[in-house]
Protein backbone atom coordinates (compact mmCIF):
# COMPACT_ATOMS: atom_id res chain seq x y z
CA UNK A 1 0.00 0.00 0.00
CA UNK A 2 1.42 3.39 -0.95
CA UNK A 3 1.37 6.37 1.36
CA UNK A 4 -1.47 8.83 0.91
CA UNK A 5 0.46 12.10 0.86
CA UNK A 6 -2.77 14.14 0.88
CA UNK A 7 -3.41 13.18 4.50
CA UNK A 8 -3.27 15.78 7.26
CA UNK A 9 -0.02 15.71 9.21
CA UNK A 10 0.47 17.41 12.57
CA UNK A 11 3.99 18.42 13.59
CA UNK A 12 4.65 19.41 17.20
CA UNK A 13 7.75 21.21 18.44
CA UNK A 14 8.44 24.20 20.66
CA UNK A 15 11.25 25.38 18.35
CA UNK A 16 9.72 27.37 15.51
CA UNK A 17 12.81 26.71 13.41
CA UNK A 18 12.41 22.97 13.84
CA UNK A 19 8.75 23.15 12.79
CA UNK A 20 9.84 24.99 9.69
CA UNK A 21 12.55 22.43 8.91
CA UNK A 22 10.21 19.45 9.32
CA UNK A 23 7.48 21.17 7.33
CA UNK A 24 9.90 21.80 4.45
CA UNK A 25 11.25 18.26 4.55
CA UNK A 26 7.69 16.89 4.54
CA UNK A 27 6.86 19.13 1.60
CA UNK A 28 9.79 17.69 -0.33
CA UNK A 29 8.58 14.18 0.47
CA UNK A 30 5.16 15.16 -0.86
CA UNK A 31 3.09 16.11 2.20
CA UNK A 32 1.47 19.50 1.77
CA UNK A 33 -1.32 19.41 4.37
CA UNK A 34 0.81 20.07 7.41
CA UNK A 35 -0.34 21.80 10.60
CA UNK A 36 1.86 22.91 13.48
CA UNK A 37 1.56 22.99 17.28
CA UNK A 38 4.10 24.24 19.79
CA UNK A 39 3.35 21.81 22.63
CA UNK A 40 1.43 18.68 23.53
CA UNK A 41 -1.61 20.43 24.97
CA UNK A 42 -2.17 22.53 21.86
CA UNK A 43 -1.61 19.50 19.63
CA UNK A 44 -4.13 17.45 21.58
CA UNK A 45 -6.70 20.19 21.20
CA UNK A 46 -6.05 20.34 17.44
CA UNK A 47 -6.37 16.56 17.12
CA UNK A 48 -9.80 16.68 18.73
CA UNK A 49 -10.96 19.21 16.13
CA UNK A 50 -9.40 17.71 13.00
CA UNK A 51 -8.43 14.23 11.85
CA UNK A 52 -4.71 13.66 11.32
CA UNK A 53 -3.18 10.69 9.54
CA UNK A 54 0.20 11.20 11.16
CA UNK A 55 1.67 13.02 14.16
CA UNK A 56 5.35 13.90 14.32
CA UNK A 57 6.25 15.22 17.75
CA UNK A 58 9.25 16.43 19.71
CA UNK A 59 9.70 15.14 23.28
CA UNK A 60 11.19 18.08 25.17
CA UNK A 61 8.38 20.65 25.35
CA UNK A 62 6.47 22.57 27.99
CA UNK A 63 3.97 22.50 29.59
CA UNK A 64 2.96 19.12 28.12
CA UNK A 65 5.93 17.05 26.95
CA UNK A 66 5.91 14.77 23.95
CA UNK A 67 5.73 11.62 26.08
CA UNK A 68 2.75 12.98 28.04
CA UNK A 69 1.12 13.96 24.75
CA UNK A 70 1.68 10.45 23.37
CA UNK A 71 0.12 8.87 26.49
CA UNK A 72 -2.90 11.19 26.17
CA UNK A 73 -3.32 10.24 22.51
CA UNK A 74 -3.11 6.52 23.27
CA UNK A 75 -5.69 6.86 26.07
CA UNK A 76 -8.22 8.63 23.86
CA UNK A 77 -10.52 6.25 22.02
CA UNK A 78 -10.95 8.67 19.13
CA UNK A 79 -7.22 9.30 18.67
CA UNK A 80 -5.40 6.20 19.86
CA UNK A 81 -4.93 4.67 16.40
CA UNK A 82 -3.13 7.75 15.03
CA UNK A 83 0.42 6.91 13.90
CA UNK A 84 2.82 8.80 16.14
CA UNK A 85 6.49 9.39 15.40
CA UNK A 86 8.70 10.88 18.09
CA UNK A 87 11.48 13.11 16.71
CA UNK A 88 13.78 14.05 19.53
CA UNK A 89 17.31 14.68 20.77
CA UNK A 90 16.56 12.38 23.73
CA UNK A 91 18.56 9.33 22.74
CA UNK A 92 19.05 7.41 25.98
CA UNK A 93 17.84 3.84 26.29
CA UNK A 94 15.35 4.72 29.04
CA UNK A 95 13.72 7.31 26.75
CA UNK A 96 13.33 4.83 23.90
CA UNK A 97 11.98 2.18 26.27
CA UNK A 98 9.51 4.64 27.81
CA UNK A 99 8.33 5.79 24.37
CA UNK A 100 7.81 2.20 23.26
CA UNK A 101 5.89 1.48 26.45
CA UNK A 102 3.68 4.49 25.73
CA UNK A 103 2.91 3.18 22.25
CA UNK A 104 5.13 5.19 19.91
CA UNK A 105 4.94 4.14 16.26
CA UNK A 106 8.52 5.07 15.47
CA UNK A 107 11.38 7.08 16.95
CA UNK A 108 13.81 9.42 15.17
CA UNK A 109 16.81 10.84 16.96
CA UNK A 110 17.92 14.40 16.16
CA UNK A 111 19.80 15.48 14.17
CA UNK A 112 18.27 13.49 11.34
CA UNK A 113 18.20 13.70 7.58
CA UNK A 114 15.46 13.63 4.99
CA UNK A 115 16.08 9.97 4.14
CA UNK A 116 15.64 8.93 7.78
CA UNK A 117 12.39 10.90 8.05
CA UNK A 118 11.07 9.39 4.82
CA UNK A 119 12.15 5.90 5.85
CA UNK A 120 10.47 6.09 9.25
CA UNK A 121 7.26 7.49 7.75
CA UNK A 122 7.30 4.62 5.25
CA UNK A 123 7.83 2.21 8.14
CA UNK A 124 4.66 3.50 9.79
CA UNK A 125 2.39 4.32 6.84
CA UNK A 126 3.69 2.11 4.02
CA UNK A 127 5.95 2.64 1.03
CA UNK A 128 5.86 5.84 -1.02
CA UNK B 1 40.69 16.12 81.61
CA UNK B 2 43.07 14.46 84.15
CA UNK B 3 41.63 16.76 86.84
CA UNK B 4 38.16 15.42 86.13
CA UNK B 5 39.45 11.87 86.21
CA UNK B 6 41.30 12.36 89.48
CA UNK B 7 38.27 14.08 91.01
CA UNK B 8 35.98 11.25 90.01
CA UNK B 9 38.37 8.60 91.37
CA UNK B 10 38.67 10.45 94.68
CA UNK B 11 34.91 10.75 94.98
CA UNK B 12 34.41 7.05 94.25
CA UNK B 13 37.15 5.96 96.66
CA UNK B 14 35.72 8.16 99.35
CA UNK B 15 32.18 6.86 98.80
CA UNK B 16 33.43 3.25 98.93
CA UNK B 17 35.42 3.78 102.16
CA UNK B 18 32.53 5.55 103.80
CA UNK B 19 30.19 2.81 102.47
CA UNK B 20 27.75 5.42 101.16
CA UNK B 21 27.39 3.49 97.84
CA UNK B 22 27.12 -0.27 97.26
CA UNK B 23 30.55 -2.00 96.91
CA UNK B 24 29.55 -3.33 93.42
CA UNK B 25 29.88 0.20 92.12
CA UNK B 26 33.59 -0.04 92.74
CA UNK B 27 33.82 -1.79 89.38
CA UNK B 28 32.20 1.25 87.78
CA UNK B 29 34.90 3.43 89.24
CA UNK B 30 37.56 1.16 87.81
CA UNK B 31 35.88 1.23 84.35
CA UNK B 32 35.59 5.01 84.42
CA UNK B 33 39.26 5.19 85.26
CA UNK B 34 40.18 2.96 82.31
CA UNK B 35 38.02 5.03 79.92
CA UNK B 36 39.47 8.29 81.20
CA UNK B 37 43.01 7.07 80.72
CA UNK B 38 42.34 6.36 77.02
CA UNK B 39 41.00 9.90 76.39
CA UNK B 40 43.34 12.50 74.92
CA UNK B 41 45.20 14.56 77.47
CA UNK B 42 44.03 18.10 78.16
CA UNK B 43 46.74 19.43 75.90
CA UNK B 44 46.10 16.98 73.05
CA UNK B 45 42.38 17.69 72.99
CA UNK B 46 43.02 21.40 73.07
CA UNK B 47 45.41 21.12 70.11
CA UNK B 48 42.85 19.12 68.12
CA UNK B 49 40.09 21.62 68.85
CA UNK B 50 42.37 24.48 67.91
CA UNK B 51 43.23 22.78 64.60
CA UNK B 52 39.53 22.22 63.90
CA UNK B 53 38.71 25.85 64.67
CA UNK B 54 41.53 26.99 62.39
CA UNK B 55 40.25 24.74 59.60
CA UNK B 56 36.72 26.15 59.95
CA UNK B 57 38.05 29.71 59.89
CA UNK B 58 40.20 28.95 56.85
CA UNK B 59 37.23 27.40 55.04
CA UNK B 60 35.10 30.45 55.81
CA UNK B 61 37.86 32.74 54.55
CA UNK B 62 38.20 30.70 51.36
CA UNK B 63 34.45 30.82 50.77
CA UNK B 64 34.49 34.58 51.31
CA UNK B 65 37.46 34.95 48.93
CA UNK B 66 35.46 33.19 46.24
CA UNK B 67 32.99 36.11 46.43
CA UNK B 68 29.93 33.84 46.20
CA UNK B 69 27.65 36.87 46.24
CA UNK B 70 29.37 38.18 43.12
CA UNK B 71 29.15 34.79 41.45
CA UNK B 72 25.44 34.62 42.24
CA UNK B 73 24.51 38.23 41.45
CA UNK B 74 26.80 39.05 38.54
CA UNK B 75 28.62 36.12 36.92
CA UNK B 76 25.80 33.61 36.71
CA UNK B 77 23.14 36.04 35.35
CA UNK B 78 25.69 37.39 32.86
CA UNK B 79 26.56 33.88 31.68
CA UNK B 80 22.85 33.06 31.32
CA UNK B 81 22.22 36.26 29.33
CA UNK B 82 25.12 35.48 27.02
CA UNK B 83 23.82 31.99 26.41
CA UNK B 84 20.31 33.32 25.72
CA UNK B 85 21.84 35.74 23.21
CA UNK B 86 23.56 32.82 21.46
CA UNK B 87 20.24 30.99 21.12
CA UNK B 88 18.56 34.13 19.78
CA UNK B 89 21.26 34.96 17.26
CA UNK B 90 21.56 31.39 15.97
CA UNK B 91 17.75 31.28 15.59
CA UNK B 92 17.82 34.51 13.57
CA UNK B 93 20.67 33.25 11.40
CA UNK B 94 18.92 29.92 10.86
CA UNK B 95 15.72 31.67 9.80
CA UNK B 96 17.63 33.80 7.29
CA UNK B 97 19.29 30.67 5.86
CA UNK B 98 15.88 28.99 5.64
CA UNK B 99 14.40 32.07 3.91
CA UNK B 100 17.12 31.82 1.28
CA UNK B 101 16.64 28.06 0.93
CA UNK B 102 12.91 28.52 0.39
CA UNK B 103 13.59 31.06 -2.36
CA UNK B 104 15.97 28.57 -4.03
CA UNK B 105 13.32 25.87 -3.66
CA UNK B 106 10.78 28.15 -5.39
CA UNK B 107 13.20 28.73 -8.28
CA UNK B 108 13.90 25.01 -8.53
CA UNK B 109 10.23 24.38 -9.30
CA UNK B 110 10.50 26.57 -12.42
CA UNK B 111 13.58 25.18 -14.10
CA UNK B 112 14.43 21.96 -15.96
CA UNK B 113 14.25 18.63 -14.15
CA UNK B 114 17.99 18.01 -13.90
CA UNK B 115 18.77 21.47 -12.54
CA UNK B 116 15.75 21.33 -10.27
CA UNK B 117 16.83 17.98 -8.83
CA UNK B 118 20.29 19.29 -8.01
CA UNK B 119 18.91 22.43 -6.41
CA UNK B 120 16.41 20.46 -4.34
CA UNK B 121 19.14 18.13 -3.09
CA UNK B 122 21.14 21.16 -2.01
CA UNK B 123 18.10 22.73 -0.36
CA UNK B 124 17.40 19.48 1.52
CA UNK B 125 20.97 19.50 2.81
CA UNK B 126 20.48 23.08 4.01
CA UNK B 127 17.28 22.14 5.84
CA UNK B 128 18.96 19.15 7.48
CA UNK B 129 21.93 21.24 8.56
CA UNK B 130 19.65 23.93 9.98
CA UNK B 131 18.44 21.52 12.64
CA UNK B 132 21.71 22.33 14.43
CA UNK B 133 19.90 25.34 15.90
CA UNK B 134 17.45 23.12 17.77
CA UNK B 135 20.24 20.91 19.12
CA UNK B 136 22.34 23.94 20.07
CA UNK B 137 19.38 25.50 21.84
CA UNK B 138 18.74 22.34 23.85
CA UNK B 139 22.41 22.03 24.79
CA UNK B 140 22.47 25.65 25.96
CA UNK B 141 19.32 25.07 28.00
CA UNK B 142 21.18 22.22 29.73
CA UNK B 143 24.08 24.55 30.51
CA UNK B 144 21.69 27.17 31.93
CA UNK B 145 20.06 24.50 34.10
CA UNK B 146 23.51 23.47 35.35
CA UNK B 147 24.32 27.10 36.19
CA UNK B 148 21.11 27.29 38.22
CA UNK B 149 22.13 24.15 40.14
CA UNK B 150 25.53 25.74 40.85
CA UNK B 151 23.76 28.87 42.09
CA UNK B 152 21.61 26.81 44.41
CA UNK B 153 24.65 24.88 45.71
CA UNK B 154 26.46 28.15 46.41
CA UNK B 155 23.44 29.32 48.42
CA UNK B 156 23.52 26.06 50.41
CA UNK B 157 27.25 26.38 50.98
CA UNK B 158 26.97 29.95 52.27
CA UNK B 159 24.04 29.03 54.49
CA UNK B 160 25.71 25.91 55.88
CA UNK B 161 29.01 27.62 56.64
CA UNK B 162 27.37 30.69 58.14
CA UNK B 163 24.63 29.07 60.16
CA UNK B 164 26.38 26.08 61.68
CA UNK B 165 30.06 26.65 61.14
CA UNK B 166 30.40 23.54 59.07
CA UNK B 167 29.66 22.54 55.52
CA UNK B 168 26.64 20.29 55.40
CA UNK B 169 26.65 17.80 52.57
CA UNK B 170 23.37 18.21 50.66
CA UNK B 171 21.44 15.02 50.36
CA UNK B 172 20.43 14.65 46.75
CA UNK B 173 17.54 12.44 45.81
CA UNK B 174 18.81 9.44 43.93
CA UNK B 175 16.27 7.60 41.85
CA UNK B 176 16.61 4.06 40.80
CA UNK B 177 16.65 3.51 37.03
CA UNK B 178 13.37 1.60 37.32
CA UNK B 179 11.47 4.62 38.60
CA UNK B 180 12.48 7.55 36.41
CA UNK B 181 10.01 10.39 36.43
CA UNK B 182 9.07 12.32 33.29
CA UNK B 183 11.34 15.15 34.46
CA UNK B 184 14.27 12.74 34.81
CA UNK B 185 13.71 11.62 31.25
CA UNK B 186 14.33 15.15 29.96
CA UNK B 187 18.07 15.01 29.36
CA UNK B 188 18.33 16.79 26.03
CA UNK B 189 20.96 15.96 23.43
CA UNK B 190 23.50 13.43 24.62
CA UNK B 191 27.23 13.98 24.22
CA UNK B 192 29.03 11.78 21.68
CA UNK B 193 29.16 8.21 22.94
CA UNK B 194 26.57 8.76 25.67
CA UNK B 195 23.29 8.40 23.81
CA UNK B 196 21.97 5.78 21.40
CA UNK B 197 22.40 5.96 17.64
CA UNK B 198 19.42 5.72 15.30
CA UNK B 199 20.43 2.13 14.49
CA UNK B 200 20.58 1.18 18.18
CA UNK B 201 17.19 2.84 18.76
CA UNK B 202 15.70 0.90 15.85
CA UNK B 203 17.10 -2.30 17.37
CA UNK B 204 15.67 -1.42 20.80
CA UNK B 205 12.25 -0.78 19.33
CA UNK B 206 12.39 -3.81 17.08
CA UNK B 207 11.22 -1.80 14.04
Amino acid sequence: MSVDTTMNVLIVDDYATMLRIVRNLLKQIGFNNVDEASDGAQALQMMRLKKYGLVISDWNMEPMTGIQFLREVRCDDGLKETPFIMVTAESKTENVVEAKKAGVSNYIVKPFNSDTLKGKIAGVLGQF
Amino acid sequence: MSNVKAGLETQIRKALSEKTIPPQLGAVGSNVGTLMSSWPSDKGLYVELKRLAAFIEQTKAEIAALRPDEVKLAFLPKATDELDAIVKSTAEATNRIMDAAEVISGVADKIDAEGSGKLMDAVTSIYEACSFQDITGQRITKVVTTLKVIESRIDQMIFSAGATGEIAVPVSAVSSPESLSDAELLNGPALPGQGRSQEEIDALLGF
